[in-house]
């Protein structure tokens, strides 16, 4: 459905109210690093734990039953978020960061070998980036890199052009961190099929704000982090297509991951729990159960437009200052929320200090994407971020003192 | 927005707009690279010393104000001095940023005394100190 822009303000504002953290005091515009939590996923974390906690998967009594319950309640609400086929596909981890580790581990050492191809984007997150630098160093395959233009578009024409048959691997993320930009991931993923190689999506930046269907994008992995979308820290999650995650090693070896065990070796567990060895974070997993309720009572419709509402109203703001520049699009709308600057003569970490002074939060640095920062020409920028329960109020608090910082650090105008 | 305010004083930006010994000194015979991983400030030193005395002194690099101003600030003070003088500032300096320093001590930093709140800026810390640690790796080293 399409909002007025009124009826955003007035559900921005009622919503602003589940987060207890978020008040009028701070502007709060580091969301690409970690959002907020709202009161009902704290709430539905602390019930698991006050009524429902036992170790998952083990103890045949009710109260294990129940955590088990729990545990896999959520797994299936994250493969109806995403819209995979089967639960056995949604793994378990702490983050996008381990989601990405695993599959590098286990199907890239196992299934990519000397002298082969891997393919990833110069904008990777650091996450999507040294795991496979790791396999190609271990196994001897080499890695190119996909430049996109300078705005951030990656035409997949690119793709066509350094893919060979030697690819066997193309990872690629959704939402870049930085340019904030929209990868066509379903035409960058045909490429790769059409090549004979698997695609891994980063949806790190992606799943929380729009809808992110697996078998729409044909996407052989996704990986996302709970603690981007609204759900506590330590939970994330590995999509993976059944055929490819039945067919790789375990990642990590321990409790409740085997079928089996002899002294000599073992049997594994089925999926998914051969990839999650060790007691599991069901707490967290409960709450990213709750987070993905929260987001779909509230509708990507309202979430997509409320951000790009106070995208574009920032970005508006951003241009008009001398001295500023907003790296990658000049159209808002490919920012998805996402504003990262340059302030003439200004070091980031300075601009971070004088913004933390008015009570703004926001990220100064390479955001784990230095091969990028370096590829744009840059040493180090400013990122603001945006949440869908942000206001007017964090975006004009936010403008107002990057008109003062060039004045702050002794530039006379 | 106080606090901020007398932070980031004129000593400082001063030092970080225009700064008087960003140069590369050709015949230097002191040399070294300094960085913050962490956060990417970058300075290289470049020093003569001749019989023991610091007679001329440079840096370039990228950083953040306080590095760099800081980097500017020192070379001010050890320009003219011993190694040995040199290391003993870089000490004092080294106590300031722990806030273990006397008024008088402080006094004899000079300009570089504007760096004293630093101390209740923990994540700042690594910025100050650079020029200082690189200078002091330089002498301990050569």
């Amino acid at each position: 459905m399409q909002y007025t822009i009124e009826e955003l303000r007035a559900k921005g504002a009622k919503i602003r109210a589940d987060f207890p953290i978020i008040n009028d005091t701070y502007s709060y515009l580091d969301n690409s690093a970690t959002s907020q939590k709202p009161r009902q996923v704290l709430d539905a974390v602390r019930k698991y734990y006050e009524e429902e906690n036992a170790n998952p998967l083990r103890g045949l009594y009710d109260l294990s039953v129940i955590a088990t319950e729990r545990y896999e309640d959520a797994r299936e609400a994250v493969r109806k978020f995403i819209n995979a086929k089967e639960s056995a596909e949604i793994v378990f981890t702490r983050n996008a960061s381990e989601s990405l580790n695993l599959i590098a581990y286990s199907y890239g050492r196992n299934f990519i070998q000397e002298g082969d191809e891997i393919i990833v984007s110069v904008m990777e997150h650091h996450s999507n980036m040294l795991p496979w630098q790791q396999v190609a160093k271990a196994v001897g395959a080499t890695i190119k890199y996909l430049e996109p233009l300078k705005d951030g578009t990656l035409l997949p024409q690119a793709l066509e052009d350094i893919i060979s048959e030697k690819t066997k691997l193309v990872a690629i993320t959704q939402v870049s961190n930085v340019l904030g930009c929209l990868n066509d991931i379903k035409s960058l993923a045909a490429i790769a099929h059409k090549n004979g190689a698997v695609f891994v999506c980063d949806g790190a930046q992606s799943v929380p704000h729009m809808k992110v269907d697996v078998q729409d994008l044909d996407v052989d992995f996704l990986v996302f982090s709970g603690h981007k979308m609204l759900a506590p820290m330590g939970i994330g999650a590995v999509y993976g297509k059944k055929e490819l995650l039945d067919k790789m090693p375990p990642f990590l070896y321990g409790g409740e991951m085997i079928e089996y065990v002899t002294l000599e070796g073992a049997t594994y567990a089925e999926l998914p729990h051969k990839f999650e060895a060790g007691t599991v974070n069901a707490g967290g997993a409960v709450g990213l159960h709750a987070a993905i309720d929260y987001i779909n009572d509230l509708g990507f419709d309202f979430i997509e437009q409320r951000e790009n509402q106070l995208c574009e109203y920032a970005y508006k703001q951003m241009i008009e200052i001398p001295h500023v520049h907003v790296v990658g699009s000049n159209n808002p709308d490919n920012h998805h929320g996402i504003l990262t600057f340059t302030v003439d003569g200004c070091h980031p970490h300075d601009i971070s200090e004088i913004m933390n002074a008015y009570k703004v939060n926001i990220r100064a640095g390479h955001h784990c994407a230095q091969p990028l920062t370096k590829w744009l020409g840059l040493n180090s920028t400013t990122r603001a971020s945006i949440g869908f329960y942000n206001n007017e109020q964090d975006i004009d608090r936010f403008i107002e003192c990057l008109k003062q910082i060039r004045g702050k650090l002794g530039y006379g105008e | 927005m106080e606090n901020n305010r007398s932070f980031y004083n004129e000593i400082l930006t001063e030092h970080n707009v225009n700064p008087y010994h960003k140069t590369d000194i050709k015949d230097a015979n002191y040399e070294l690279h300094g960085v913050n991983p962490s956060c990417g400030d970058e300075i290289t030193l470049k020093l003569k010393v001749d019989n023991d005395k610091i007679v001329d002194a440079g840096y370039v690099g990228d950083g953040c104000a306080i590095s760099q101003a800081s980097a500017d600030m020192m070379i001010d003070l050890v320009l003219g001095k011993t190694k040995e003088e040199a290391l003993r500032l870089a000490d004092i300096f080294f106590r300031m940023i722990k806030d273990e320093i006397s008024e008088d001590e402080l006094e004899e930093l000079e300009e570089a005394g504007a760096l004293q709140d630093i101390s209740h800026m923990p994540a700042r810390v690594k910025c100050a100190v650079l020029s200082w640690h690189t200078l002091e790796e330089m002498f301990e080293c050569k």
